[in-house]
């Protein structure tokens, strides 16, 4: 008796794990080459820009807030991560007589320009007040103008071999899938064992509670914000490497496919509950729905309705489970 | 259908959550025009019950018999619509909405249109808050009312049902006597008409002023029901503890030594002005007065949750100047706060996280990162020793009893180790037996040295546990009182009511 409850009550909360899991056995029956090697590191890879960027919506979303402006914040950082790491001599060069630097020194620059983004969204959120739905909202053209003037509206190619080298394998793992697991251990840590997270959960929690306990609020939500834009340009430093060149116009749309990803894993948006796991399974459910439908040639436009009602449904069983009568 | 003697018959409830059986079989048996105690430790199944009646709970087994008509497996609504009705025990209002908006939510008057009647609303509502005596415009936003008037709105909006059967869970912990008194009138005149009601409370008096019967639940089963004035109070407190409880105010006395907190001429733009006042170390300091004189003002104004426009807090002799919270915790101080939903407690977080959130400090390690190993341990010390009734300490707070919720936030700031907690009606919605214990601790605390800040609108309480006790009136100090035998509730009250005055 108890035992059948304990069983409803796992199933209930890993549910995503098991969904996560029946979408494998239903397309590897359908496709068994979907199980083979390559394509597995393939759907890793494939889903680790936007798992990224998940990571720091997560954080921002614990705490109450949202950021719509994460695909243009990719864009920025990633041009600026490109200007700063173009081959030397190469014909466009956007600062021509910027001597070679050291991919560290572009990437800590990047991380920099990311931080700095995130944290005007967050000054806005923390000292006027409005909603981040709307401070984001307009975030999200600010930035992508600003991305657009800072490349005069042109890609940036050309990029140096130790960049590149950053989208490509060591032995037989993908680079971006070893970024993406330090960046899942990085967040787990700061979410669950510093104040950092505790705080991001106080917000998100009660906020006129949090204030009573000592919490600085506007100092945190500034902090969970930054955070979000910092792993945009952890997410921008991978997709340059993946891509070899960054475009102003590149990552449109990116914030809501990590925003699902964390949704799908059970991040509430009402605040103050989430863990960096679901954000994890999250987005390999979309990868490998994603990559799944295309194996069986599923037409892409179908594809995005599919992805649609997976959110949807994802989202609708969730609630039932933190707010059902009895 | 044979005419029953009971208008409620609720025969062997039973009602689990996940890990907990909240109740056990347990019967209720309210009678036409009767007022009905139902009393019980904390996590006893008061609120359960009440829930399970009105439809917000479906019962596990058991039947519900109502006005003769069996009732399985219905929604609030219905419930309402076949005649209860209920005062939460905690309230949550829609804070930016009108009075009017809360009371009449799901229920609004509506015009031949289809549209919301909004002067009929404004009608009704006025009508309603005049029964309950509440002189404020029935558009005022909810949230700028104190917690003892958002109290009277939702005891009118139970009324405004027209229900044949009443819940209060403990309506009355919010308020004074005087509002108490308004609410008894109230109670008394609604039985005249034919309402029954069953009345939760933890104020033993008060069961006596205002029940023809008493039922006692502990820990989920039912013990016992019995006529009010033929179950005397210490076989009514052994029916809900199982054992005797002596010593509601176990004062001890401390060597009362030099003054730690100094206020002076504190003022507020709004709420107060020239507030002066010193608490000495070892010193149990109340603070008395009639809801809106301006008590939790003050004490908010020297944790730095409000601005003040005037004065100076010293602390140990030097100025303070506390802006915020963070403050005011560097510098010693803890606060509970008066209203544990609006600013106590993060419902949807567990217990290990709502005890040790404002101690953080003390738990992060050379590493910087948490020591959750510690949190767990502590945390299982102060559940224990404060004695908080649940399955573990990862249970979300939410789903604890009140009284068990206010303890955990009473460890809360025992944690951090205060030099002098502010205490804003301590132990609201508390049973007999945790009262005593969380007095015991208070007094723990004032023979260690540590200053104790006390607001309670119990006099009894401000009488049994004080050193000295402050009233305020109207955002004024009438009087400061050694708190001798000289000292009685009549006397508090005058000073509360402005008939005396030491500072005129
Ligand atoms: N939704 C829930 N989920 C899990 N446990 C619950 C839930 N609601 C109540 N409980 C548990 O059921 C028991 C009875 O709780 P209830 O709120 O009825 O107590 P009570 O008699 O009203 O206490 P109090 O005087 O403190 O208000 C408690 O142990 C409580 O922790
Ligand atoms: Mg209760």
């Amino acid at each position: 008796m108890a035992n059948s409850k304990q069983i409803k009550q796992t199933i209930s909360k890993y549910g995503i794990v098991f969904a996560l899991i029946g979408m494998i056995i239903i397309i590897s029956i359908i496709r068994p080459q979907f199980l083979s090697y390559g394509n597995i590191l393939n759907v890793m890879t494939q889903s680790s820009i936007y798992g990224i960027m998940a990571l720091g919506v997560t954080l921002i979303i614990i705490a109450k807030g949202i950021d719509l402006s994460l695909g243009s914040m990719v864009a920025f950082s990633g041009l600026v991560l490109a200007s700063l790491s173009q081959v030397g001599g190469a014909a466009g060069k956007m600062y021509p007589n910027l001597p070679e630097l050291p991919l560290v020194l572009a990437i800590l620059a990047t991380l920099a320009v990311g931080a700095f983004m995130g944290s005007i969204s967050g000054f806005f959120v923390a000292k006027t007040h409005i909603p981040a739905f709307i401070a984001t909202l307009g975030m999200t053209t600010i930035v992508r103008g600003a991305a657009l003037i800072y490349s005069g509206g042109k890609p940036i190619t050309n990029l140096k071999p130790s960049l590149l080298a950053l989208g490509g394998n060591i032995g037989i793992i993908p680079v971006p899938v070893i970024i993406y697991a330090v960046m899942i251990l990085l967040t787990w840590v700061l979410l669950n064992y510093t104040r950092f997270g505790s705080d991001a959960f106080a917000i998100g929690g009660n906020i006129h509670a949090a204030e009573v306990s000592g919490v600085n609020i506007a100092k945190a939500q500034i902090l969970v914000f930054a955070f979000g834009g910092v792993m945009c340009a952890v997410a921008a430093t991978v997709f340059a490497g993946r891509v070899q060149s960054v475009h102003p116009g590149a990552a449109v749309g990116y914030e809501l496919t990590a925003i699902a990803a964390t949704t799908i894993g059970g991040t509430s948006q009402s605040g103050g509950i989430g863990t960096v796991w679901g954000a994890v399974v999250g987005a390999l459910v979309l990868g490998v729905l994603r990559n799944g439908m295309t194996l069986m040639g599923i037409d892409a436009y179908w594809q995005q309705i599919a992805e649609g009602a997976i959110i949807i449904g994802a989202v609708v069983i969730d609630m039932r489970k933190h707010a059902g009568k009895k | 259908m044979g005419q029953s003697e009971y208008l409620l018959e609720m025969l062997d409830i039973t009602k689990e959550f996940p890990g907990v059986k909240a109740l056990k079989g347990v019967t209720l048996q309210i009678r036409p025009h009767e007022i009905h105690a139902l009393v019980g430790e904390n996590g006893a199944g008061k609120s359960t019950i009440s829930k399970c009646l009105m439809g917000i709970y479906t019962p596990t087994s058991g039947k519900i018999i109502f006005d003769g008509e069996e009732r399985t497996n219905y929604t609030i609504k219905e419930a309402m619509a076949f005649g209860v009705s209920m005062i939460h025990q905690e309230l949550s209002p829609v804070r930016d909405r009108s009075i009017m908006s809360n009371m009449f939510l799901g229920r609004e008057p509506m015009t031949k249109y289809g549209t919301i009647d909004w002067k009929k609303m404004v009608e009704e509502a006025k009508k309603w808050l005049k029964q309950v005596e509440l002189e404020v415009d029935p558009r005022t936003r909810m949230a700028d009312l104190s917690v003892a008037q958002m109290q009277m709105v939702e005891i009118a909006r139970a009324i405004s049902t027209n229900a044949k059967l009443i819940i209060m869970d403990e309506p009355t912990s919010a308020l004074t006597e005087r509002e108490v008194e308004q609410l008894f009138k109230i109670m008394r005149k609604l039985r005249s008409e034919g309402t029954s009601m069953v009345y939760i409370s933890h104020k033993l008096d008060e069961i006596y002023k205002i029940t023809d019967r008493i039922s006692v639940f502990r820990d989920g089963e039912y013990i016992g029901t019995e006529d009010s004035d033929k179950l005397p109070l210490d076989r009514m407190i052994q029916m809900m503890v199982g054992r005797e409880v002596k010593d509601m105010f176990p004062k001890v006395q401390c060597k009362i030594g030099e003054p730690f907190l100094e206020v002076e001429d504190l003022s507020h733009s709004k709420f107060f002005k020239n507030v002066s006042f010193d608490v000495r170390r070892g010193e149990i300091f109340g603070i008395a007065g009639l809801v809106g004189a301006g008590r939790t003002e003050v004490i908010e104004t020297i944790f730095g949750i409000l601005g003040k426009s005037g004065g100076v807090v010293k602390l140990a002799g030097k100025e303070v100047n506390i802006r915020n919270s963070r403050d005011a915790i560097k510098s010693g101080m803890a606060l509970l706060t008066e209203e544990r939903r609006h600013n106590g407690i993060f419902p949807i977080l567990d217990i290990r996280f709502n005890t040790t959130v404002a101690n953080l400090q003390g738990y992060i390690n050379k590493f910087g990162l948490i020591d959750k190993k510690k949190i767990k341990e502590d945390t299982d010390e102060y559940i224990r020793m404060i004695g908080v009734k649940t399955p573990s300490a990862t249970q979300l707070i939410q789903y604890l009893s009140g009284g068990n919720q206010q303890k955990v936030l009473v460890a809360r700031w025992l944690l951090t180790q205060p030099e002098i907690i502010f205490l804003d009606e301590p132990t609201r919605g508390i049973d007999v037996g945790a009262k005593s214990e969380i007095h015991k601790l208070i007094g723990k605390l004032a023979s260690q040295g540590k200053c104790v800040v006390m607001i309670s609108s119990e006099l009894p309480e401000i009488m049994g546990m004080s050193d000295r006790i402050m009233v305020m009136r109207e955002g004024e100090v009438t009087g400061i009182l050694d708190n001798t035998t000289n000292v009685s509730q009549e006397m508090l009250m005058e000073y509360a009511s402005g008939v005396r005055n030491d500072y005129q």
